[in-house]
């Protein structure tokens, strides 16, 4: 009887502990995400997207070097990256399928996408931004390109393999050579996951700062010139967030506000595409 | 299959064209690390050279006016908050495992897990800003003295809460850290805990087990390297984390004693001064540090896979 009592109180409490772990999970969640909203949405006012830096004390100042600066070292960033790592994933799950370079590349591949990010912008440095002279665009995107290629060359790679191979087999039979086969074929059957792959590597490179601050650096000005240090949103909030105006927190929380709801709207609508994807 | 895949590339010189690129591709990982290792050692050379490597190492001073360099203070408080980060954080995510995995309800298991990992998707940057505005005010304010009024006064231990409460100190820090990494240990834990077979876990309810004893007894058995392997790699990742204990940590280079201590880790000081650097070894130094924090984490993180594949291989899905 004792010995009952004790199991279901022990069990109860244990079951309790699990639902309040949850609850604590989510309570962070909200508390961030309600932080950022109501901070953010308070300072988000268009000046935000059209004007430039003003120096501290004038009125109406914002981001939209900022703005111009994150776009383009993403999207070239992109450019580099997913080519790389599509091509590079298509090796791993065809022509190399089952080598064991093949498994060592994706093992490999698995430990680059957790490398802390600041190690990646020291190297960058040290080959691109040293030798220049200066900090520069291209280091930036560069060091954010090294970021995506093994997330998306993983995201391939698993996507490729989840086609059937009698499709292959199929499309063999009637004489076609590998490549078309791949490219024809097997990337049509892949191509929703491959493309929420890259979405999904987008949404991780657009939040990094830490390989921005060595290499893109930041710039008060407005420029397109991926050759001079050029500003981003994420260097721009670590830079206003540690400055002392109250007027530069406000465009820091704004700020946030918009990298955050991008990223999560990116991430969310990510994982829906592939579950209506992938249903099983 | 396989076997037919020669003849099929051979016959088509296109085909040779497309798999040589494809590999050369695949190759950049490759090129990536060793050209990481590369440059980092030799950057780090006339430093490790200066100071010689295991007093590089050891050494407690970060001295940039005499030039004295030494990682010990900032291996410390990485040390330090990723372990009190690891604390906070493996019994809430594997309590959030269990929680998705065994007693919500259905219509809960989806949206909950989803939300756990949306903690996964916030950048670090965000997390950084809302420790400096909103956690640190908090914890300086009502946490850390209510510790110190309690914890504080048992002997011993008291020693970790003293000093004046600021919030921007390690403690603050590893809460930060473990909310972050929350997502990666519970789940990896969620996905383990899913592989025990439906078969063993109802023989244990046939026995008499409550759900708690199927839980301990059944599950967490089963699928516990698994989960070891998600606590080594969210290990890994705490250990790279930058931006969101810039803000929090402060940059002291040194061995802090107190949870209410400022400190620095790798990472801070690299994102601190690594743009101020203006000598020589200053610089040396800083691809040192680098080096040493791509070495602990490259060896976390490959531990961590090698147990992942060992615990996937044990029970296939």
């Amino acid at each position: 009887m004792n010995i009952e009592r004790k199991r279901k109180i022990s069990g109860l409490m244990a079951l309790t502990f699990s639902t309040l772990a949850a609850l604590i999970g989510l309570f962070w969640l909200v508390f961030i995400l309600g932080d950022v909203v109501m901070n953010g949405i308070g300072a988000l006012k268009l000046s935000l997207f059209f004007n430039d830096p003003v120096p501290p004390g004038v009125e109406g100042g914002g981001l939209r070097n900022a703005f111009v600066g994150q776009f383009l070292i993403t999207l070239l960033a992109t450019v580099i990256g997913v080519p790389i790592g599509v091509l590079g994933g298509t090796y791993l799950a065809e022509y190399g399928r089952g080598r064991t370079l093949s498994r060592i590349i994706s093992m490999l591949s698995d430990i680059m996408v957790s490398v802390p990010s600041i190690v990646i912008g020291t190297f960058v440095y040290a080959i691109l931004v040293k030798p220049v002279g200066h900090f520069n665009g291209w280091a930036g995107a560069v060091a954010l390109a090294i970021i995506m290629v093994p997330v998306v060359l993983r995201t391939t790679e698993n996507m490729l393999s989840l086609v059937p191979w009698t499709v292959r087999e199929a499309a063999f039979a009637l004489g076609a050579p590998y490549y078309k086969v791949i490219i024809q074929v097997v990337y049509r059957g892949a191509a929703t996951g491959i493309l929420t792959g890259i979405l999904l590597s987008i949404a991780r490179v657009t939040g990094e700062t830490a390989p921005l601050l060595f290499t893109s650096f930041n710039n008060a000005y407005f420029t397109v010139n991926m050759k001079e240090p050029i500003s981003s949103l994420t260097v721009s909030i670590f830079q206003y967030a540690m400055g002392p105006y109250d007027i530069w927190h406000a465009q820091a929380w704004a700020a946030a506000f918009v990298i955050t709801m991008f990223i999560l709207v990116l991430t969310i609508s990510g994982r829906l595409l592939l579950r209506w994807r992938y249903k099983q | 299959m396989r076997s037919l895949l020669p003849i099929l590339t051979k016959k088509n010189p296109l085909d040779l064209l497309f798999s040589a690129i494809t590999a050369l591709a695949s190759m950049t990982v490759i090129v990536f690390i060793i050209g990481i290792l590369w440059v980092l050692a030799t950057r780090s050379w006339p430093a490790l050279q200066k100071f010689g490597i295991f007093d590089f190492v050891t050494s407690l001073s970060w001295d940039p006016v005499k030039e004295n360099f030494g990682a010990a203070t900032s291996i410390f408080g990485t040390v330090v908050t990723t372990v009190l980060s690891l604390v906070l954080a493996i019994p809430l995510a594997i309590g959030i495992a269990i929680f998705i995995t065994e007693i919500a309800p259905n219509f809960l298991k989806g949206p909950v897990g989803i939300a756990i990992e949306l903690l996964a998707a916030i950048p670090s940057i965000i997390y950084g800003m809302w420790g400096l505005f909103t956690l640190a005010p908090l914890m300086s304010k009502y946490v850390e003295p209510a510790l110190q009024s309690t914890l504080g006064k048992v002997p011993v231990i008291e020693v970790l809460f003293r000093g004046t409460p600021l919030g921007i100190d390690i403690l603050t820090a590893s809460v930060i850290l473990s909310i972050m990494i929350i997502p990666f240990t519970a789940s990896i834990a969620r996905d383990s805990f899913n592989l025990t077979p439906a078969v063993v876990k109802e023989s244990a309810y046939a026995l008499g087990a409550t759900q708690w004893e199927v839980v301990k007894d059944v599950v967490v058995p089963y699928s516990k390297l698994g989960v070891f392997g998600g606590i080594v790699l969210s290990l890994g990742r705490a250990l790279g984390e930058t931006m969101a204990v810039a803000f929090v940590l402060g940059n002291n280079h040194k061995i802090a004693t107190s949870l209410f201590d400022a400190a620095s880790t790798i990472t801070v000081t690299l994102a601190n001064e690594f743009t101020e650097a203006d000598k020589d070894i200053y610089l040396s130094s800083l691809f040192g540090l680098a080096l040493v924090l791509f070495a602990m984490s490259f060896a976390t993180l490959a531990i961590s896979k090698v147990i992942l594949m060992r615990a996937e291989k044990k029970y296939p899905r």
